[in-house]
């Protein structure tokens, strides 16, 4: 059992939980996840690790309530636990002294990019950072954010904090400055990676993002996590889950990221009724 | 034996076949003729003394004939049920050459049973030897190794990756096959022994070998499987609706997708379902789709009944529970509409000459392709080993498909005090022989830590 030491809302969806896990913070790197399982009825749900404590012994994650899991792990309060906890998973991302480089976090992404972006920053990086919300209620990390950051942008869809627009229209704004940017590190949506992507191609950057396929084990033995890269297919799991954005099947990921939506909807709706029975 | 019938079955995960009644099974052990030489004993991987046990049954001694079989072998509940008989013991049997063998597994798994039935006592334990030995994996080679390390008074610790111990045995071979409680049981005797099981522990992410060596144990073994599932590289694999083996019977299996939504964990079967090879892994898949709610399920194998590397009994359980066997043919690609799986386009294969095996090879018909409508393809054209181990360890030498070079006698690897058995050294083959290695590293470690072997 692992053991929830302290749990917050960082808004309305998206939860924060340090979790007591020692031998995994003691090994955690940026860009590592963890798979958890909240009960033994409960599936296998892949965070990644937003921040690790090697003193303390805690990984902390951050999560968008979205479905039923997500859901019932925000019921969870400080001193319960969670019944498995595996990790860390995954290659670490790539961090060396690059330059400038920019990281982009949008919606729960600003949480696994916040890891990248101090590690980077540590190496030596100039690190520029733009995160991205729906609205001010929406963000967080600001703080931890700006830093680790030389540089700092924040928008919102509504403009109600920051600029108004997307990331991908600061990185724009960058990018046709003519300033000399030498790696983009993304985090979020599907759709905003995939447009990232398409910015960086065109002028030769090296761009990251860092992919969220279903998954299962978490270890290579599924295949379920399998994306396209480039002409061949990998195991985000044990091959990523970073990958060379320009490589990337976006299209393929969204598709698949879809199989089971059905599935979904009626294991949230049967939960809710057992609730409701009590 | 009796089985459950198959038109009640496929709408159930429970056990099919039922096992023998005291009677059917004395009745059975009266055929055995005893033979002096023991033929069949010879054809079993870790050399149960069959007509030994066997004598006991005659007698109605079922506890001794239990403690018989468990002289050479730990799991016989599980190895009554899955070992490929018929191409080990029963193969070997006198009784065979004329007519039918002795059916020696389900005898085995008859007195098995029963052992259980009447509670398992756990041996007295020897003194401490004040060693500790790490177990890498807990399917039939480690669970084996631990025990067999456990019972000489070394302390064991096993590591698992998944949740729950078991490997093959908890998250491959479905429910209706071989029960989880017999699983579980079999892992509460091993704990029984005082080897702490350490789940969802991923060596080489955790702690690589390097530092379970450096923190204090003698010595290591690797029984981490064939895990890693092979894909044809066709076009049309990432579609959804195509699955590996491994994720179909994991889901399945380890997560319980069969009592969604009581269990968390989603499974996609549509009414057409289409199985690729003729493994076991092909058979429990198969079954298993059945048993979601396929309507059709299809075996694409591409040789023929023959050569089907499954059980003798699985293909026939299979087939009288309505799977089709479409021999002789293989996919080509799978055809995608809305990035879903709509059909599936297979050749027809001929059998040409015969290749090293023996076995009739197959080559294609040009020109023969078809296309069969379908909305879920299942892969199960086998493992290969899980490369984490190795990558992360530098001194271990691997072989074909990353398999671990490790002594057939010993399981000593390239790396001192490093043992490893089970499909990680043989890639993907059975329970009993992963057992058989566990059982000859095990006595390897012994002799390596007490100074005889080095
Ligand atoms: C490597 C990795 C890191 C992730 N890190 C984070 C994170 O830091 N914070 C966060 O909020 N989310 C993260 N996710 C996504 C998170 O795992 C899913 O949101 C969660 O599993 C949804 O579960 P649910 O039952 O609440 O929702 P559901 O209703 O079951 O699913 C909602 C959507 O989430 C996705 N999803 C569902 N099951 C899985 C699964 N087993 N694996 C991956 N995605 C799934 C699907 O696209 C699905 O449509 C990560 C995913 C991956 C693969
Ligand atoms: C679906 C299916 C059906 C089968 N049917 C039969 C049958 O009827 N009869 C038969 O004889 N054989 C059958 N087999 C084959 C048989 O199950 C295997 O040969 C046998 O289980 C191999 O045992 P093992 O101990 O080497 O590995 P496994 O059983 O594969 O166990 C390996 C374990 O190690 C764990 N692991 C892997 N890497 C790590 C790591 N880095 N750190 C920690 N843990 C790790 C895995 O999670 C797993 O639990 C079947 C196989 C499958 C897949
Ligand atoms: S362990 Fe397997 S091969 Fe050996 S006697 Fe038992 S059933 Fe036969
Ligand atoms: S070969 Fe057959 S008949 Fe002879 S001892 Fe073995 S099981 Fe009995
Ligand atoms: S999640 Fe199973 S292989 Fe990646
Ligand atoms: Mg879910």
């Amino acid at each position: 059992m692992y053991r929830i030491i302290e749990r917050k809302d960082l808004s309305s969806t998206i939860k924060l939980m340090r979790i007591a896990a020692p031998e995994i913070a003691k090994k955690a790197q940026a860009g590592q996840f963890v798979i958890l399982r909240i009960h033994d009825h409960g599936e296998r749900i892949p965070m990644t690790i937003a921040d690790f404590d090697r003193a303390q012994g805690t990984i902390t994650i951050v999560f968008q309530v979205v479905g039923k899991s997500t859901e019932e792990l925000a019921t969870l309060k400080e001193g319960e636990s969670i019944l498995n906890f595996l990790g860390p998973l995954g290659q670490p991302s790539e961090i060396k002294k690059y330059g400038k480089a920019v990281c982009i976090g949008g919606g729960v992404g600003v949480a696994p990019i916040y890891p990248i972006a101090r590690a980077l920053h540590e190496a030596g990086n100039q690190v520029i950072s733009i995160i991205g919300a729906r609205n001010e209620k929406m963000l967080f990390y600001e703080e931890e954010m700006n830093s680790v950051s030389d540089h700092f942008h924040i928008v919102t869809d509504d403009g109600s904090r920051g600029n108004q627009g997307l990331v991908t229209d600061i990185l724009c704004d960058l990018l046709e400055s003519g300033e000399q940017i030498d790696l983009v590190f993304a985090i979020g949506p599907v759709p905003m990676m995939r447009a990232v992507a398409e910015l960086t191609r065109g002028h030769g950057i090296k761009t990251f993002v860092s992919l969220n396929p279903i998954m299962v084990d978490g270890t290579g033995m599924c295949g379920g996590c399998r994306v396209s890269v480039g002409e061949t297919s990998k195991f985000a799991c044990v091959d990523g889950p970073d990958f060379d954005a320009h490589q990337v099947d976006f299209d393929q990921l969204l598709e698949r990221q879809k199989m089971y939506c059905q599935e979904e909807q009626d294991s949230k709706e049967h939960w809710h009724q057992c609730k409701c029975r009590g | 034996m009796r089985t459950q019938e198959p038109n009640v079955r496929i709408h159930n995960f429970d056990e099919v076949a039922l096992g023998y009644t005291e009677e059917q099974a004395v009745a059975e052990a009266e055929r055995c003729l005893n033979c002096k030489k023991k033929p069949c004993s010879s054809g079993c991987p870790v050399g149960v003394d069959i007509p030994g046990f066997i004598e006991l049954i005659k007698e109605r001694d079922f506890l001794g004939a239990a403690k018989k079989v468990k002289e050479s072998n730990n799991l016989p509940a599980i190895c009554g049920r899955v070992c490929p008989q018929e191409a080990q013991c029963e193969k070997y049997c006198a009784l065979g050459k004329k007519g039918e063998s002795v059916a020696i597994g389900r005898l085995e798994r008859f007195v098995a049973d029963r052992e259980r039935e009447c509670g398992v006592e756990t041996p007295p334990l020897p003194e401490p030897q004040g060693k500790k030995v790490a177990v890498v994996g807990s399917g039939p080679a480690g669970l084996t190794v631990a025990a067999d390390l456990a019972k000489l008074g070394y302390g064991v610790t096993m590591f698992e990756a998944l949740h729950d111990p078991g490997g093959v045995l908890i998250y491959g071979i479905p429910q209706f096959r071989l029960p989880k409680e017999i699983v579980k049981g079999e892992i509460d005797y091993i704990k029984g022994l005082g080897v702490d099981l350490k789940v969802d522990s991923l060596i080489g992410r955790i702690q690589s070998v390097d530092e379970l060596l450096a923190d204090g144990y003698n010595a290591v073994f690797i029984g981490t499987g064939a895990g890693l599932p092979n894909f044809m590289n066709i076009p049309g694999e990432n579609l959804n609706g195509v699955y590996s083996a491994n994720e179909f019977l994991t889901r399945t299996n380890l997560m319980k997708a069969y009592q969604f939504p009581e269990y968390d964990t989603p499974i996609k079967v549509g009414k057409l379902a289409a199985v690729i090879g003729g493994g076991n892994v092909a058979m429990d898949s198969a079954r298993c789709a059945l048993r979601l709610g396929a309507e059709e399920v299809y075996i694409i194998y591409r040789r023929s009944e023959k050569e089907m590397p499954a059980r003798a009994e699985e293909i026939e359980h299979a087939v009288e529970e309505g799977v089709k066997l479409n021999l002789l043919c293989a996919p080509t690609r799978i055809i995608g509409e809305d990035g879903w799986v709509k059909a599936l386009e297979c050749i027809k294969f001929e059998l040409g000459e015969a290749d090293e095996s023996g076995r009739r090879r197959p080559v294609p018909i040009e020109g023969s392709e078809f296309i069969m409508e379908m909305d879920t393809v299942v892969m199960a054209i086998g493992n290969s080993p899980n490369p984490l181990i190795s990558q992360t360890t530098p001194d271990l030498e691997t072989g074909w498909r990353g398999i671990l070079v490790a002594d057939p006698e010993t399981g000593l690897t390239t790396k001192p005090g490093v043992y490893a058995g089970g499909d990680i050294v043989t890639g993907a083959a059975t329970v009993i022989s992963a057992m058989g290695a566990g059982k000859r590293a095990a006595a390897a470690i012994d002799r390596y830590l007490k100074g005889d072997d080095s």
